[in-house]
């Protein structure tokens, strides 16, 4: 091993149920570096950097820093050791000053007999001293609420610093700066890279990697593919090593005929997120909507779903155009939403499958006043048939089902209704690849029947292997339309990026 | 064949699930006869008829509070406002009736009106004035109502109604209370809405996620505005009860009657993360409160140091509803 080099990787290997995240990965990391990592979304970036970081603890592998075997049980041991990590989410307290919060969970004090007091005048001397070291100008005494999203991101870096940090890691780090903040940042970055301290810098953005990286290391399905000098290397090169080459995995996609406009959005705009989205979903296809994480893809859903506002644009349904203001509207008109995360948005997890199924159409059981049971559990067993949930009875609770079953649980939800627009977000987040066919060919059984599917994914091949038209959503804005034939993973990904 | 086979054996599970339920929720009915054992072993007279009717009777204004506060807890809520809903609501009966000579029946008509008014103002300042948590409207109508009853008497209680007033509450039917049964009645019709009307199950679905319930297309500010209306009707018709008992009505009844309530449904099972709790749950929590209490006064003990044993009684009974959980996981 090399004098210079100060992490070591070595076979890294981890499994959740169902997954394997990643597969035998070795990545390092040279003093004062600043090494990019590059990877589609569930490529396995982020659990490599729970491992570094304590969150998750690896299955195999080793991990050497400066040469010498570490174990990292917690984020504690990692922040002992020096790795510390920047979030997309800054953890900093907004009533909290500037300089309360660098040092906050590692406060300067003075020891009197009895109590440990805040030094203040220590605290105030140290923060200042880390602050012109990384030449920033803030006043130490501002609370961080009344600070910009950048200027709060440097107090998060400079409260790094004042824990010794030998490795820093970024992830994501300019998703919501603007160009002038992400320029302050990579001065910031290149003070970090003098003082010696390595900085693993986690991006979607391919400009970003070529103007501040020394290495870059591109991830696939859990795997490394390659680390390299982004001087050597061009764009395309960096897109086709992240994609991959071949559709791995079983799309059962089926040919179906394209029918009438089912949902049309007109300039859909809700400021700050998304801006003039346009599109057009026809019955008897499925499609998919493209985009990185944070695009504002789930946004523009929701909003169509009624369940956020928009501020300007309109919906026509089947051709009428409709005001669609909450969930409630947008049912009723045969529009339903099968929400990202299942667990927080689309179940009661503490009950049952039956109460699960029956929920958003619970009038239709009534007769009389009353819920008939009956008709709710044929209703339900017929679904669970149909849909082949594995549960032993209808009145398990849904919390101790599968992923993949849950998701079948969400869909059944809608399949009481009457509904004929289904927007799918994420619908194979994780789940194993069995249930993937499952929702798959759910989807398949829905056009065929002269459905509408509207199907958001984070996962190209995805994407590629079920949709019969595509649109790219970049930054709240529709970047590109393709039609299945024409699409392909480096298309869709320069859309995305908006790279090229 | 196989397919009838299937569907039995599928009944066979469903049954056993609700075997099951039975069981859990009969702890705390378990709970209540272990209780009673003992106090009839301290005690002769505590199951002597005339006892066991002063139990119902005395137990008989926190059950409907408590029902009442159950569905708030349900949806994650709840309503300290409901001990002066229940004054407010009493003293402009009262008016209405002994001041200003109205029909006594018409009187009780809008005094339970007036209660579940206040409910309704309570569902309103939470779904549209967007107050971040039911604990904050409700203890402003705590302290407005309260005020209100006191402005509206100058202070002094209102006595002495005709006997129509006073059937509610003073009243029996054999040795049985009219107010246990009054008390029977509402449990039963709100078993049925809970369990068996589509309001009843949002209820239980915005206590198990709100999100999901709005995702789902429920109408979640709706069910709430109807939660806490029924919260404040149940008040007055605790107010009811206890002017017809004492045969007045005082602008300082029903202090600390929230808590009383909250303890009921606390005990009966109902989880405070909302979504968990049953009306028969929350019919034991208040009769072993009352219980305990008619226990406690019968060997003797101190007024103070029943509210030492009650307050103890609360804490046991949530923790021993944790270890179960604890080891319903565990066994998982």
């Amino acid at each position: 091993m090399d004098e210079k080099t100060i992490l070591l990787m070595k076979g890294i290997s981890k499994s959740f149920p169902g997954v394997q995240a990643l597969k035998n990965v070795d990545f390092d990391l040279m003093k004062g570096e600043v090494h990019g990592l590059l990877g589609e979304n569930g490529a396995g970036k982020s659990t490599l950097i729970k491992i570094l970081t304590g969150v998750y603890q690896k299955d195999e592998g080793e991990i050497f820093l400066e040469g010498k075997p570490v174990v990292i049980n917690n984020p504690r041991d990692a922040l002992n050791l020096g790795i510390a990590a920047i979030y997309q989410e800054l953890a900093l307290q907004p009533y909290l000053s500037v300089a309360e919060n660098i040092f906050l969970g590692h406060e300067i004090t003075k020891q009197s007999k009895l109590v440990r007091f805040i030094n203040w005048k220590k605290t105030h001397e140290e923060a200042r001293k880390i602050l012109k070291e990384l030449e920033l100008d803030l006043d130490l005494n501002t609370p961080i609420k009344e600070l910009g999203i950048g200027q709060q991101q440097m107090v998060e870096i400079a409260k790094v610093l004042s824990k010794n940090a030998k490795i820093v890691i970024m992830d994501e780090p300019t998703s919501s700066l603007s160009e002038k903040e992400t320029e302050e940042l990579f001065k910031v970055i290149f003070r970090l890279k003098e003082k010696g301290i390595s900085v693993i810098y986690i991006s979607h953005r391919l400009e970003e990697i070529f103007k501040i990286c020394d290495r870059v290391t591109v991830m696939r399905d859990g795997e490394k593919i390659v680390t390299l000098n982004p001087k050597t290397t061009t764009k395309d090169e960096l897109i086709r090593y992240m994609v991959g080459r071949t559709l791995e995995q079983h799309y059962p996609k089926i040919e179906t005929k394209k029918g009438e406009e089912a949902l049309r959005v007109e300039n859909l705009t809700r400021k700050g997120l998304f801006e003039n989205i346009s599109f057009t979903a026809y019955t008897g296809e499925i499609l998919g909507i493209a985009g990185l994480v944070g695009a504002g893809r789930t946004e523009i859903v929701r909003a169509i779903f009624g369940a956020d506002p928009i501020d300007s644009g309109k919906i026509y349904i089947f051709g009428k155009e409709r005001k669609i203001t909450s969930p409630q509207d947008a049912i009723r008109e045969g529009l339903v939403l099968i929400p990202e995360d299942r667990k927080t948005q689309g179940l009661i997890l503490i009950q049952t499958v039956l109460d699960n199924i029956v929920l958003s159409s619970l009038p239709k059981y009534k007769k009389g006043l009353l819920l008939n049971y009956r008709e709710m559990t044929n209703e339900s067993f017929d679904l669970i048939k149909r849909l082949n949930i594995k549960t032993p009875t209808a009145k398990k609770v849904v919390k101790e089902l599968s992923g993949g079953n849950q998701q079948k649980v969400v869909i059944a939800k809608w399949l009481t209704q009457k509904a004929r627009i289904f927007i799918f977000d994420e619908p194979t987040r994780g789940i194993d690849v069995g249930a993937k066919v499952e929702i798959y060919n759910i989807m398949n059984e829905l056009v065929k029947n002269g459905a509408s599917v509207i199907m958001i994914s984070s996962e190209l091949p995805e994407i590629l292997g079920m949709s019969d038209r595509i649109i790219v959503i970049h930054e709240g804005r529709v970047t590109a339309e393709f039609s299945r034939e024409d699409a392909d993973q480096e298309k869709i990904m320069k859309a995305a990026t908006a790279a090229g | 064949m196989l397919e009838k086979a299937k569907n039995t054996q599928e009944a066979a599970k469903i049954n056993w699930g609700k075997v099951k339920n039975i069981l859990s929720s009969a702890g705390v009915l378990i709970a209540l006869i272990v209780l009673s054992a003992i106090l009839a072993i301290l005690s002769p007279y505590f199951l002597e008829v005339e006892n066991l009717m002063n139990i119902a009777r005395q137990s008989a204004i926190n059950s409907l509070i408590a029902v009442g506060m159950l569905l708030t807890i349900l949806t994650a809520g709840i309503d300290l406002s409901v001990g002066s809903v229940l004054a407010l609501s009493s003293v402009v009966m009262a008016i209405l009736i002994k001041n200003m000579g109205i029909n006594p029946l018409l009187g009780m008509i809008v005094g339970l009106g007036v209660g579940a008014f206040l409910g309704f103002l309570n569902g309103i300042m939470l779904t549209k004035l967007h107050l971040p948590h039911p604990f904050i409207s409700t203890l402003g109508m705590m302290n407005i109502a309260r005020g209100l009853a006191l402005i509206l008497t100058k202070a002094t209680p209102i006595s002495g109604f005709p006997p129509v007033v006073q059937f509610i509450g003073a009243g029996s039917i054999g040795v049985v209370p009219i107010s246990f049964l009054v008390v029977i009645g509402v449990y039963i019709i709100y078993h049925i809405f809970l369990t068996r009307t589509p309001t009843g199950r949002y209820i239980y679905a915005i206590g198990g996620n709100i999100e999901a319930a709005r995702l789902s297309g429920i109408n979640v500010e709706k069910v709430l505005v109807i939660v806490y209306t029924l919260s404040g009707l149940m008040a007055a018709v605790g107010g009811l009860v206890l002017v017809g008992r004492v045969n007045a009505a005082y602008p300082l009844a029903g202090l600390g009657y929230e808590l009383d309530a909250i303890a009921a449904v606390i005990i009966g099972g109902a989880s405070f993360m909302g979504g968990v709790g049953t009306v028969w749950g929350t019919l034991v929590g208040a009769i072993i409160m009352a219980v305990i209490r008619n226990g406690l006064n019968l060997l003797s003990v101190s007024p103070e140091w029943q509210t030492v044993i009650i307050g103890s009684v609360i804490i046991g009974a949530v923790y021993l509803d944790v270890l179960r959980r604890r080891m319903e996981t565990k066994t998982k």
